[in-house]
């Protein structure tokens, strides 16, 4: 658990006046030890000062949070992402989770909400707002096949979602926090958060073609 | 005729136009010089309502003279070598095709738009010239098939009517010596012409991109921050102007729908509806609302009804709730469609609600019973607010 010390956390957006923003906001749970408005500035800097989380902005030049996410996960496995973004595009969620982000929230979130995140994201386990609820319950939707192809290899524990992981899953969509959840569905908050993870790590493995797919076709509809 | 030429010389001349189209028919009929002169009128006349004439327009158009005498000069190179092939009647034709169609095309950049449109639809009919804007496979075969008669009739009538004696072997090789000179000293201008044109082309096409885009923008950010800061003092309407703007902002980068084009009355699915109710219940109470919509399914009667019940759901959450924020979730199953709406707000216990507010029972309870669904309303106070309604379908369709 991080009790007990402040959570250092690194900015990487493209707007000065956003980076502004979330600097006041932020608790004092957090620290901001660093900021960077491009992505090789980013990869450079947290590569210096080793955050224990980075707020990466999805919409960037030259590749957006995903490259910053890939660059710096490759040398520095133990930085945890939690991406922010205007956008709500199906390809821009699923391609940041899939680089590696242990969560994805609006830039609409208040700052409290932010801390939370920040500090369930420090800890190892994954945020989803709403409507990124929403995205995986439609990508895990359909039984595999029935959709666009299955895919070459079915792999039934990384390609399709326990029937709790969905209930779980759908309480967040309707707007849940993680202990509404729990009161919900008479578990505990720990026992919300492993499912959430696991629903997380399948979103970031399954080879199933919906991922990858059903977010371009979306676009189409 | 095409142009109203006939009519505005009547007009000035005092004579019946249809004298003056069946003049222009004559010396058509005759050396195509009535063409010729038709084009020649078109050009230099006032349109009726236009300040300039096209000749005038034109003029400051540097490649659209260019183009004119490129395409003079073509006309000119093939129907030279037809007269060197023994046709001697394209002789007379030369000059006044040659002007009449540089001439046309002069029109065509420097005219108005309805000038532009017709001769467009009239190109368009004729899939032979291939210039329709993405030709297809049946007028490129058309095309050939023209190409290949053309060239089998004029070599067959060469070897009919004359014997392939030496003259008319030297007359066939005067003609290529023609073209070939044309094609050398012309050649290069035209291929840079062409270029040129496709280059003009592709940046006519980028600038309408942002000139539309410049509009849409205008109509509905520029609109927005307008209203924004004139109603800075008021923190409920702003949240609900920047909301609404974003929502449609959002609807064109993501959903490709234009800034402006929502139709409540042409939505045909469940997300449709949603979006709807959303932007209604945001426009008119001036709270945010989180919709997440898993699924898509064709509306029917049973989920219209099941999207009404849901909106007065969500008014009702906006208006007596308290909450600012209100969570729309509806999910599309094989068998069944529901939908949740969820407020943080006050809260209130369903028993106290008066016999006179008929808005619960009415327009949510009633309707989904009627409809064949169920409806849920679970209340805490302090807590919040959600009413779950579910509505069976019948699986079929997407």
């Amino acid at each position: 658990m991080s009790a007990g010390r402040t959570l250092r956390v690194f900015l990487v957006d493209d707007h000065r006046l956003f980076r502004a923003g979330v600097r006041a906001e932020l608790g004092p749970e957090v620290e901001v030890v660093g900021e960077a408005d491009e992505v090789a500035a980013a990869i450079e800097l947290i590569g210096e000062r080793i955050p224990d989380v980075v707020l990466v902005d999805v919409h960037m030049p030259d590749g957006g949070g995903q490259a910053v996410i890939e660059a710096v996960g490759r040398t520095h496995p133990d930085v945890r992402f939690l991406a922010l973004s205007v956008s709500d595009a199906a390809e821009d969620v699923i391609g940041v989770i899939r680089a590696g982000a242990r969560g994805y929230v609006t830039k609409t979130i208040s700052g409290a909400e932010l801390t939370e995140a920040i500090v369930r994201v420090a800890d190892g386990d994954a945020v989803f707002s709403p409507r990124l609820a929403g995205f995986v319950l439609d990508a895990f939707a359909a039984d595999p096949g029935a959709v666009g192809g299955a895919p070459v290899t079915f792999d039934p524990e990384l390609d399709q979602l326990t029937p709790r992981e969905r209930e779980v899953l759908r309480l967040i969509a309707r707007g849940y926090a993680y202990k509404e959840v729990a009161r919900e569905l008479s578990i505990s908050v720990k026992t919300v958060e492993t499912h959430v993870s696991a629903v997380l790590r399948k979103l970031q493995l399954s080879s199933r073609h919906q991922l990858t797919r059903w977010a371009t076709e979306r676009r189409l509809l | 005729m095409v142009g109203g030429v006939a009519a505005g010389l009547s007009d000035r001349c005092g004579i019946d136009a249809n004298v003056i189209r069946l003049i222009f028919a004559v010396l058509t009929i005759g050396d195509a010089s009535g063409f010729a002169l038709y084009v020649l009128a078109w050009l230099v006349m006032d349109r009726q309502g236009d300040a300039t004439s096209i000749a005038r327009r034109a003029l400051a158009d540097r490649r659209s003279v260019a183009l004119a005498l490129a395409l003079a000069t073509l006309i000119g190179c093939v129907l030279l070598a037809l007269e060197a092939l023994g046709l001697g009647f394209a002789a007379n034709l030369a000059g006044p095709v040659a002007f009449g169609a540089a001439g046309l095309v002069v029109i065509w950049r420097a005219g108005s738009d309805d000038e532009k449109s017709f001769l467009r639809q009239v190109v368009g009919q004729a899939p032979v010239l291939g210039l329709t804007d993405r030709p297809s496979r049946r007028a490129l075969m058309a095309r050939v098939v023209v190409g290949l008669v053309l060239v089998a009739g004029g070599l067959g009538g060469l070897v009919a009517t004359r014997h392939p004696d030496r003259t008319a072997l030297q007359a066939v090789a005067s003609a290529a010596v023609v073209v070939v000179g044309f094609l050398v000293v012309f050649g290069p201008w035209w291929l840079a012409l062409a270029r040129d044109l496709a280059l003009e082309r592709r940046e006519r096409v980028r600038t309408q991109e942002r000139a539309d885009m410049a509009a849409a923008i205008h109509d509905s950010v520029l609109q927005t921050l307008a209203l924004i800061q004139r109603s800075s003092a008021n923190p409920r309407e702003v949240t609900r102007l920047a909301r609404a703007q974003e929502r449609e902002l959002r609807a064109w980068l993501f959903e490709a729908r234009a800034p402006g084009s929502f139709d409540a009355s042409a939505v045909t699915t469940v997300a449709e509806g949603v979006a709807v109710v959303e932007a209604e219940v945001e426009e008119s109470h001036g709270v945010a609302i989180e919709s997440v919509v898993v699924g898509d399914r064709r509306l029917d009667d049973r989920l219209r009804a099941l999207l009404a019940a849901g909106r007065e759901a969500a008014a009702n959450a906006a208006a007596w709730s308290g909450a600012t924020t209100v969570s729309i979730f509806v999910e599309v199953e094989p068998t069944r469609v529901s939908m949740f709406v969820r407020d943080r707000g006050q809260g209130f216990d369903p028993a106290d609600v008066g016999e006179d507010r008929r808005g619960i029972s009415d327009s949510i309870r009633a309707r989904m019973a009627r409809h064949g669904g169920t409806s849920d309303i679970r209340s805490v106070r302090g807590e919040g607010t959600e009413v779950a309604l579910i509505m069976p379908t019948t699986e079929d369709g997407p």
